[in-house]
């Protein structure tokens, strides 16, 4: 059973096995409006929790993503940056971003549900 | 200062519309459906902006007023007929451009749509210069909507019969609802478009009656990705008190008999540069990838010599593509040039451009 969980940068992870597949979420989709360009990290670099791992642009500004979690990045989606579009289509399944190799799992306990991270994400609706 | 609103705030309300502040004023960015959608319905169809944010200044005189604004403005005034229009801008004694404005002659004088962020400041600066001679009205009582875009002719037609036969850049009075509203055939988009100025109190029933006729309403964001697909200046970003028309390249807005003359403010530097020619001159950059750069973007050359910035850029819908504009020296100005845009650390090859990016016929001579 994999669970979905949400960092306080509007990210999702979810964890299957040791592998992490890491994307925004919808409410971040909904602040930045019109997304049109994506930037991912490079397959086979290695990312630390909370650092930047890509950027996303939408009409209006850029935004930096963060990886809520550390790890050797082993898989990127090539649609979204074929077509940024599709990110705010359906953010949180279809156009995940990356996937990592997490290094360690307990990076995820600090992590938000989704019942807390709907409850943040109302509270932080800038 | 309080933040103010326009008279079609509710409804922006009703519509969904993100607020952003702007120039003091509480405006709409975007609405439900976004910038890119709000831009392609403009292009298509038929775009509706509240711009009521931006000054209406009428200032009535005759033949004096006349003498005194072309001491002002590089435009031959005497001779711009009754209804017709001119961009122009105001500048400092070095050709600095302090704002830029559309002047339209009427009846008993002009009138001046001014930016926002501007208008206070032009009124007391054109005050002084005119020293009071004229009476002067910065019409807060008007509210100023533009409809942009192929359908808007026929649309507006059919709430205010007669404007399809207005020639662009001229406007006259026409009757909404027994008031008195004028309208132009202008714009900012790049698109055929009107720009209707009328009473506070009747700028909803207008805009609502436009919306049924099947125009949309669309915010500031997409106003911004259209004029910059349309290569067209932003006060503030592309434009400012450091550049001057001939730096912005907006030479064929100065009137040439004019400069024959050389007697308006900034007219020696106008005349130097157009003579001896400008170090920094304003071009369009077309990112070769999907990399967007952004005002404030640093441009090298090919030797990796920093040569100039951007001061426009985003992506451009019609375009699909990233759009930008910016100042380089002169001799990275021609067309074709390689340069390379620095975003986030990294150097993204670009090319200089010829604008607009993004290209419509505008309706001319309908009665020609």
């Amino acid at each position: 059973m994999s669970e979905v969980k949400y960092s306080k940068e509007h990210e999702w992870i979810k964890l299957e096995g040791d592998v992490a597949t890491i994307g925004i979420t919808k409410h971040a989709t909904e602040m930045l409006g019109d997304i049109v360009f994506a930037e991912l990290p490079e397959k086979g670099s290695n990312v630390e929790k909370d650092g930047t791992a890509g950027v996303v642009e939408s009409t209006k500004a850029a935004s930096d993503v963060y990886t809520p979690v550390s790890g050797e990045v082993v898989d990127i989606n090539q649609e979204i940056l074929d077509d940024p579009s599709k990110i705010n289509q359906d953010p949180e399944n279809f156009a995940w971003f990356f996937k990592l190799k997490i290094k360690d799992k307990s990076e995820m306990d600090s992590l938000m549900n989704k019942d807390e991270y709907d409850k943040f994400a109302k509270e932080n609706n800038a | 200062m309080e933040t103010k609103k326009t008279s079609l705030y509710q409804l922006h309300q009703d519509c969904n519309a993100k607020f952003v502040e702007f120039a003091g004023y509480h405006m709409p960015i975007q609405y439900s459906e976004g910038i890119v959608e709000e831009h392609k319905f403009t292009r298509n169809h038929s775009g509706i902006f509240d711009v009521s944010h931006m000054g209406q200044l009428f200032i009535y005189g005759g033949e004096e007023l006349i003498k005194d604004l072309e001491k002002i403005f590089p435009l031959d005034l005497k001779n711009l007929k009754l209804n017709h229009s001119k961009y122009s801008f105001l500048m400092d004694k070095d050709a600095g451009i302090q704002d830029d404005l559309i002047i339209t002659k009427i009846d008993e004088g002009f009138l001046i749509i001014l930016n926002a962020a501007c208008k206070d400041n032009d009124f007391k600066f054109l005050k002084e210069l005119l020293k009071e001679k004229y009476k002067m009205v910065l019409d807060e009582n008007r509210s100023l909507i533009a409809i942009q875009g192929p359908k808007s002719s026929q649309i507006l037609n059919e709430v205010v019969d007669g404007v399809k036969d207005l020639n662009f850049m001229s406007g006259n009075w026409f009757l909404f609802d027994n008031q008195i509203v004028y309208i132009t055939r202008s714009g900012y988009t790049g698109e055929d478009g009107f720009e209707i100025s009328i009473p506070n109190n009747f700028a909803e029933k207008l805009t609502r009656e436009l919306i049924n006729k099947g125009s949309k309403l669309a915010g500031l964001g997409a106003r911004d990705t259209l004029r910059l697909e349309a290569g067209l200046c932003l006060y503030g970003h592309d434009l400012d008190k450091n550049k001057t028309p001939v730096e912005a390249n907006l030479k064929w807005a100065i009137s040439k008999e004019r400069i024959s003359k050389g007697d308006f403010i900034g007219s020696d530097i106008i005349i130097k540069q157009l003579n001896d020619g400008v170090t920094k001159i304003r071009v369009g950059i077309k990112p070769e990838g999907r990399i967007i750069a952004r005002e404030k973007t640093k441009i090298f050359n090919q030797s990796d010599v920093h040569i100039g910035e951007i001061t426009s850029g985003t992506f451009g819908p019609s375009v699909n593509g990233p759009v930008a504009m910016g100042y380089v020296e002169n001799e990275f100005s021609k067309k074709n040039t390689k340069v390379f845009l620095e975003v986030r650390g990294k150097k993204y090859a670009a090319n200089i451009c010829s604008l607009p990016f993004y290209k419509k016929s505008y309706v001319k001579g309908v009665n020609q």
